[in-house]
């Protein structure tokens, strides 16, 4: 047996592990009968729905779709330097501030694109960071530390 | 006279200085994002949801469809000037707009679509208001068997559209249903899927959602084509129409109106649907149809009138019904849930001067595009001239602080990048975000109809096809699946979705 489609072979992995997710979660919860549903019923009879489906695509990725498809291409960079920048915003938006924060978000997901150049980005950072404390603090009068939490004033 | 009546409510709410500033901004930062290449309309409202929060439900509304309308404006300038659709509904503008901008009759493309979509707009405004009452009323007569076999018929319309495969776009269906089931159950009281996590209680947030799977996603996506785009270097000149060109796009104009008015009403119909017909159907009726995809206007005015047109006619079902008709009027249903409101019948007695309101505002929105966009086309120009590497750390620094602004928590940021990750395997996977979008939206009301239905019922499911008015809906449904299963359509439609 060969994985003739990937991508769908894929897919059904991923239905079948979301659909027996909800099935397993639901259990937990009152599941009832059908003229008094509870909490769990919709969910797990979607979830068995989901794992139906998804061993189906599976299936026919193996045995009944003609000719042999690509495996999807993955780039490593753009997906984890984009998302890590926006995890590494929210978790430094506290201890550095606004001005930080912005700063670590522009240059990291900026490397992401293949024409990266330091100066460049830093540049776009400053600029950027303008914006934001014209616009959003001091017309808008967004409610968030704007400085670092170790320069700020103890009040 | 109702009518009139209640057509002068709604502009008493839309003209108000306070709403007509909001619909400016909006229309104006629309445009702003929506021409950036690779971000269409449904990118650009995931983008900018969290900035109408703080506005009273009416004027955020308005401010939201004066978003779409720019957005969707922006898609087809980029279309036109660049060669890069912002998303499928102007795919088909590319055809011929991009051939006249080659031309050097970007001017006359631009203008076109401007006025089509403005004539659609004020036709379609009409066609809403007129449709509005007597179907809301009809939405009275339903119980919760006809609400859950009419979501049941509103989700597999939104297969019908999906490209590529079927079987696919059930799974994102389910899979929206049951990311909308995360948080508290609203029967029981009781917390599912939320793993403990506070945050997690009210559920996942709409624009985390629809920011990840759109907006982030989207990004990612275009930093890993790497293209490159050839801007039109030659000048913008003469915005004006010949006597001609006016000639010959007046009746592709009317003709795209109508279509466009009657497929958005459909479910998964709307905007993308309607202009491919719109395109077909005017290649169809014209006398040389090789002209077409080498620049003919009518291959831009029919296409752009209908996507106006249809934009603005899907609305009726989201309103009157309280079914998003696609992932663009999801959004919309989204916003207007973060605003305590329902879509659905009963807005248009609870709230008329905001049903009112919000129809004659886009009217308002088309209006202020012609008058405002146009002559500032050269401005967003010169935007597309700006690398996209230095844009979009900037459309992510203000999506974070969006983010952030919504609870004023970093959450909801670190499930949006969760949620873009999400985005980013199912694109690899090719399976489309859209009906999950949809689902996420109709599952919570999908759930608690089947649930009273079938305690009305005790627990006897054939109320769903006794009562005549739910048998309709799941007959038609049936009969969609079946239509669009088999071979020669299924042939057909691949062939339409490759051709973009």
């Amino acid at each position: 047996m060969r994985i003739r489609h990937p991508k769908d072979f894929l897919t059904g992995v991923m239905f079948v592990f979301f659909g027996t997710a909800a099935m397993v979660l639901s259990m937990g919860l009152t599941i009832g009968k059908a003229a008094k549903m509870g909490p769990g019923y919709f969910p797990f009879v979607l979830g068995g729905f989901l794992t139906a489906l998804g061993v189906l695509i599976l299936m026919r990725s193996l045995l009944w779709t003609a000719g042999l498809h690509a495996w999807p291409v993955l780039h490593f960079k753009p997906p984890a330097l984009v998302l890590s920048s926006v995890v590494l915003f929210a978790l430094l938006l506290r201890p550095l501030g606004l001005m930080g924060a912005t700063l670590v978000l522009v240059i990291v997901c900026s490397r992401a694109s293949h024409e990266f150049q330091w100066k460049e980005a830093v540049l776009n950072a400053t600029v950027l960071i303008l914006i934001v404390l014209v616009v959003f603090v001091y017309f808008l009068e967004f409610q968030v530390p704007v400085w670092p939490s170790f320069l700020a004033p103890h009040a | 006279m109702e009518l009139i009546a209640n057509l002068a409510l709604g502009f008493q709410t839309a003209v108000s200085p306070m709403n007509l500033v909001y619909c400016l901004a909006g229309a104006l930062i629309g445009t702003l994002i929506g021409v950036l290449p690779g971000i269409g309309p449904v990118q650009t409202l995931a983008i900018l949801l969290p900035t109408t929060f703080s506005l009273p439900p009416v004027s955020a509304l308005i401010m939201l469809s004066g978003i779409y309308y720019g957005a969707q404006y922006g898609g087809s300038t980029t279309s036109i000037l660049v060669n890069v659709p912002g998303e499928a509904s102007s795919v088909v503008t590319c055809l011929d707009g991009y051939q006249m901008a080659r031309q050097g009759r970007a001017g006359a493309a631009l203008t076109i679509s401007a006025l089509g979509s403005f004539f659609a707009g004020c036709f379609a405004t009409v066609v809403l208001a007129v449709l509005a009452v007597p179907l809301s009323e009809l939405a009275f007569k339903f119980g919760s068997a006809e609400y859950f076999s009419l979501m049941v018929f509103g989700l597999i319309g939104s297969i019908v559209l999906a490209s590529g495969s079927m079987l696919k776009a059930v799974g994102m269906i389910i899979l929206g249903l049951l990311l909308g089931m995360v948080g508290t159950d609203v029967t029981s009281g009781v917390q599912r899927f939320a793993f403990g996590i506070p945050e997690l209680a009210d559920g996942i947030g709409f624009v985390s959602l629809a920011m990840g799977l759109f907006g982030i996603c989207d990004i990612i996506n275009s930093i890993e084509k790497q293209e490159k785009r050839d801007i039109l270097k030659q000048k913008l000149t003469g915005l004006w129409l010949s006597m001609a060109d006016l000639k010959a796009a007046a009746p592709a104009v009317l003709r795209g109106t109508l279509c466009g008015s009657l497929l958005g009403i459909l479910p998964g119909g709307g905007a993308i649907l309607s202009s491919f017909t719109a395109y077909m159907l005017e290649k169809k009726c014209s006398r040389n149809p090789e002209s077409f995809g080498k620049g003919n206007i009518r291959g831009v005015a029919a296409p752009e009138s209908a996507n106006n047109a249809a934009a603005q006619t899907s609305f009726v079902p989201l309103l009157t019904l309280g079914i998003p008709p696609n992932v663009v009027l999801a959004m919309m249903a989204g916003a207007m849930m973060i605003h305590g409101i329902q879509p659905g019948p009963r807005v248009i007695t609870s709230n008329p001067d905001l049903f009112w309101g919000v129809i004659v505002s886009m009217w308002v929105g088309n209006a202020i595009l012609v008058l405002l966009n146009l002559p500032l086309v050269g401005i967003w120009v010169r935007l597309l001239s700006v690398p996209f590497r230095l844009l979009y750390p900037a459309i992510l620094v203000f999506c974070c602080i969006g983010l952030y602004s919504v609870n004023n928590n970093t959450f909801d940021i670190g499930l949006t990048a969760l949620c873009g990750l999400l985005g980013y395997i199912l694109h690899k996977l090719e399976c489309e975000p859209a009906p999950l979008i949809l689902g996420f939206i109709l599952g919570p009301m999908m759930e608690e109809n089947l649930r009273r239905g079938m305690l009305l019922s005790r627990g006897d499911p054939s109320v769903f096809f006794t009562r005549p008015l739910s048998l309709t809906f799941l007959v038609l449904a049936a009969a969609m699946l079946v239509v669009v299963a088999l071979p020669n359509i299924r042939r057909g439609r691949e062939k339409a979705f490759k051709e973009e």
